[in-house]
């Protein structure tokens, strides 16, 4: 029988879960080592991104040709002019650096949609509707988990390493009672062994600190060891320089090419390997004035992260999907300051070599004072969540009963809307 | 079984402290809000005119730098390091005072409430604002009133540029006309979601629109700070939750602070004011009949914050087992120098960079960045959204590297766990402290344990 010190250390984490075995070094059981590894449920790839702060789907999809745009738009539109997709629709030209993904097909959008949400515009319960997928017939607080977790929970080979959250944002959507793990680029427990031992006993009755730490710990030696052998290949992957740049680090963006994103860049490392699913989010969103300069910054980042994904993925961009959703859209008009207000109807954002790109899907509702959600907002014509689903379903051969009542409860998804190949 | 005492000073103080051994009851910790603020005198932060001052300095500096006069880019880059220093100065100030203070109990209401109103700066040059709303704002009525601390926040000017104020002009105002500029519902809404009512009240999208077209006039100049200007005041009478709030856009600031006044004493305010402070100090679900007791002091007293303040120490559930909360990453980072008492001029002597390594940026790795919360809802509270593998991990690492390098003689652990846990310290914690490997390993252990992650 030869070790896999992957296999080795994973074994080890499912087992600490259990309590059974706190306190045994990391290859301490390796006969065990087949019996705890649990399977991969396939190999799609998945990635959710949140989009935090209700991204404006008007001013990154722009409606060029619809009749009452000119009308609400000027300030946002100062600038480059945007880049002709398809139909009505032109990319904001600070997502130029995407526009080869649009060609290949592997970049489209969803326009119009929106979750169940609506009325209030409070970007705090946006984001928990989104992230729990219920409607709003859930009384508050019912379901407490996400809906990834709970599509964990219908995997029954998957284990903790088949999802990931990624980076030092709360990722609701992921949270719940199915098994994940969770890390950041930056993150490590550098203890000796004689210290992890001591730290173990004392959280060995406090199931949040010992499940929390079981993982760092072994996440720490299984980087380290992948860092030792892709040094060794030359390969280098920068990990730990954030520590302490906290504060710098939002200082004014830099000129120049982007580095890599270093969470991408982790989710990347991830997906490559055992894990199926992958979720962060990308903050910053809430552009109620000077919306060119505010989103300008933000659409960077995104190409960045999506373009550190596709390269980091190699050949397995082919086999990924990745959806970003965001809480709800922005008004159709501008407001006083160069921005927008909170408003309904938003967009969502496609990639991935596994996806059917080249596209902008959605049932256009038009942008005439009649047309808009209570005369201000993108009028939403689908829901976000049934896009969600049918990657689900498409990927992972999800049960629809199960999409529509356990996932997504009470969502009906309508037919296929083909956004994958 | 911890002593009421160490339970007091762990839930409601900065935490245990060698040099503070007073017993910590309601008493003691009531006092403290009411006697005089030593360790704000003795611990300065910078204030908001000099912060803009600088500001203004560097913006300049910016603009000169971008028609390239000679040598404005070295002027720019030391005036913003100046606006670097200042902030990172604030964060030392808050972690001594939290050190110096007899039990605390200001220092976390004031972080209570700083998360309330959560601000987060607009840019570097401003980095050190959040501190300075919270000294000026917040810190002189956290034993006033609600109400009264409501209209100095809202009306500071981080708030205001913060959601946006500054440019929301009545779009039939003749500053708006002129300019071409109208309203912009940041402030509105967040007052009433986050500030006031909580987002569970029946309020509606129309108030929201009215609260906003309310507040305009609320601004900032750069030489007079928070202004009044009747110029871009919408002409008409707005009515919140029922009320009319109405007069000439010259007298309109009385209407807007009466609407202020008003909406802080409503039932659904102090529902909410109170469910948060319970939240934040006993139990991420508090005890009903706390918050009701706190609810009832704070109608009573037509939103005086003491009478809440005891209402919540006096309640049973205030001396509930210790452990339902976590110590969010600034209470950590602060009840840890706490209990290691390091040397005030070591913290003094700290340059920006020092304190990025040592505080703000392993705050940012457990999850906390310093003043830069997402939103501004500020932090949460779950014990789970803290204790993430990623987040644990810094925790323990800071708690293995930072005290060697505050403290130039570290002290004994076995002595230590009684220092920073006394009673509540579980034998595996003693154990650690006792099987540690050397002095910097033990107290690390200590400080990561559970025992003192949570309170």
């Amino acid at each position: 029988m030869t070790l896999d010190p992957l296999k080795d250390t994973i074994t080890r984490r499912n087992l600490l879960k259990t309590g059974a075995l706190v306190g045994c070094s990391v290859a301490a059981q390796p006969l065990l080592t087949t019996v705890a590894f649990a399977e991969a449920p396939g190999d799609a790839r998945l990635v959710v991104v949140i989009l935090r702060g209700a991204l404006d789907g008007l001013d990154m999809v722009r409606p060029v040709g619809d009749p009452d745009f000119a009308a609400r738009r000027k300030q946002t539109l100062e600038g480059a002019p945007a880049i002709p997709l398809t139909g009505i629709f032109a990319l904001h030209p600070d997502l130029a650096d995407l526009m080869p993904l649009w060609h290949a097909g592997e970049l489209g959008f969803v326009h119009a949609v929106s979750t169940p949400y609506r009325d209030k515009r409070s970007h705090f319960d946006g984001q928990d509707i989104l992230e729990a997928g219920t409607g709003l017939d859930v009384p508050d607080r019912a379901v407490k988990d996400g809906w990834l977790n709970r599509l964990l929970q219908t995997m029954p080979r998957a284990g903790s390493e088949t999802a990931f959250a990624v980076g030092h944002d709360e990722m609701k959507v992921i949270m719940g009672r199915a098994a994940y793990d969770s890390w950041a680029p930056d993150a490590r427990i550098g203890l000796s062994a004689h210290s992890e031992r001591l730290l173990e006993a004392m959280y060995h009755d406090d199931p949040l600190f010992r499940d929390a730490a079981t993982q760092g710990m072994v996440l720490t030696h299984e980087i380290a060891r992948q860092q030792k052998a892709a040094a060794a290949m030359g390969q280098g992957m920068a990990a730990g320089e954030m520590m302490g740049q906290a504060m710098a680090a939002s200082a004014p963006a830099h000129k120049g090419p982007m580095k890599p994103d270093p969470v991408a860049q982790f989710a990347a490392s991830r997906l490559t390997g055992t894990t199926r699913i992958a979720t962060f989010s990308i903050t910053g969103w809430d552009s109620h004035a000077n919306q060119r300069g505010v989103l300008g910054r933000e659409f960077a980042r995104l190409a960045n992260t999506i373009l550190t994904l596709r390269h980091g993925l190699g050949p397995v961009w082919k086999k990924t999907t990745l959806i970003a959703m965001t809480e709800f859209g922005r008004t159709a008009w501008e407001n006083g300051s160069g921005g927008t207000d909170h408003g309904t109807g938003g967009a969502m954002i496609l990639a991935g070599g596994a996806i059917r790109g080249g596209k902008v899907y959605g049932r256009w509702p038009g942008l005439s004072e009649t047309a808009l959600f209570e005369r201000r907002d993108l009028m939403p014509t689908a829901d976000v969540r049934s896009y969600a689903a049918w990657t689900m379903r498409r990927l992972y051969g999800v049960d629809k009963g199960v999409l529509e009542r356990t996932i997504f409860p009470g969502l009906d998804m309508g037919s296929d809307p083909g956004i994958l190949l | 079984m911890p002593s009421s005492s160490s339970i007091a000073a762990i839930r409601f103080g900065a935490g245990l402290s060698p040099a503070s051994r007073a017993p910590v009851d309601a008493a003691a910790l009531m006092a403290e809000l009411s006697a005089p603020d030593h360790v704000a005198r003795d611990f300065p932060v910078a204030a908001s005119a000099d912060i803009w001052d600088l500001a203004r300095q560097i913006y300049a500096q910016g603009k000169a730098m971008r028609a390239n006069t000679p040598g404005a880019a070295e002027a720019h880059r030391a005036l913003q390091q100046e606006a670097y220093a200042t902030a990172s100065a604030g964060l030392v100030s808050l972690l001594l005072r939290g050190q110096a203070a007899p039990t605390g109990f200001r220092e976390r209401l004031q972080d209570f409430w700083s998360d309330h109103f959560t601000v987060v700066a607009a840019n570097a040059a401003l980095y050190a604002l959040p501190t300075a709303m919270a000294e000026e704002a917040i810190r002189p009525n956290i034993a006033t009133t609600f109400p009264q601390m409501l209209r100095a926040v809202i009306t500071h000017p981080a708030m205001l540029v913060y959601l946006n104020q500054n440019t929301s002009f009545g779009p039939n105002s003749p500053a708006g006309k002129r300019q071409h500029k109208g309203l912009n519902e940041n402030l509105g809404r967040e007052v009433l979601e986050l500030h006031t009512l909580g987002v569970g009240a029946a309020y509606t999208q129309t108030d929201v629109r009215q609260m906003a077209f309310l507040l305009t006039g609320l601004t900032v100049r750069p030489d007079t700070g928070f202004t009044f200007a009747p110029g871009m005041v919408e002409p008409m009478t707005e009515v919140v939750l029922g009320h009319r709030y109405g007069g000439p856009p010259r007298e309109k600031l009385s209407q807007i602070y009466l609407a202020l006044d008003e909406i802080a004493l409503r039932p659904e305010t102090a529902q909410h004011v109170c469910t948060k402070l319970a939240t934040y100090f006993v139990a991420d679900q508090p005890d009903k009949g706390l918050v009701a007791a706190m609810v009832a002091a704070y109608r009573a007293g037509d939103g005086a914050l003491l009478p809440v303040y005891r209402a919540m120490l006096d309640h049973p559930a205030a001396r509930a087992p210790l452990g339902a909360k976590v110590r969010r990453p600034f209470d950590f980072v602060m009840a840890s120098v706490r209990a290691l008492q390091p040397p005030a001029a070591t913290l003094k002597a700290l340059d920006r960079m020092q304190v990025n390594r040592l505080f703000a940026g392993p705050m940012a790795n457990m999850g906390q960045a310093f003043q830069r919360a997402a939103g501004p809802n500020g932090w949460p509270e779950a014990a789970a959204a803290w204790i993430q593998p990623q987040f644990l991990a810094a925790r323990i690492q800071w708690a293995m590297a930072a005290p060697v390098a505050l403290h130039p003689d570290l002290p004994d652990p076995r002595d230590f766990v009684q220092v920073a846990l006394a009673e509540a310290a579980s034998p595996a914690t003693r154990q650690a402290a006792m099987r540690a490997e050397s002095r910097r390993e033990g107290i690390g252990l200590i400080l990561a344990s559970n025992d003192f992650n949570r309170r």
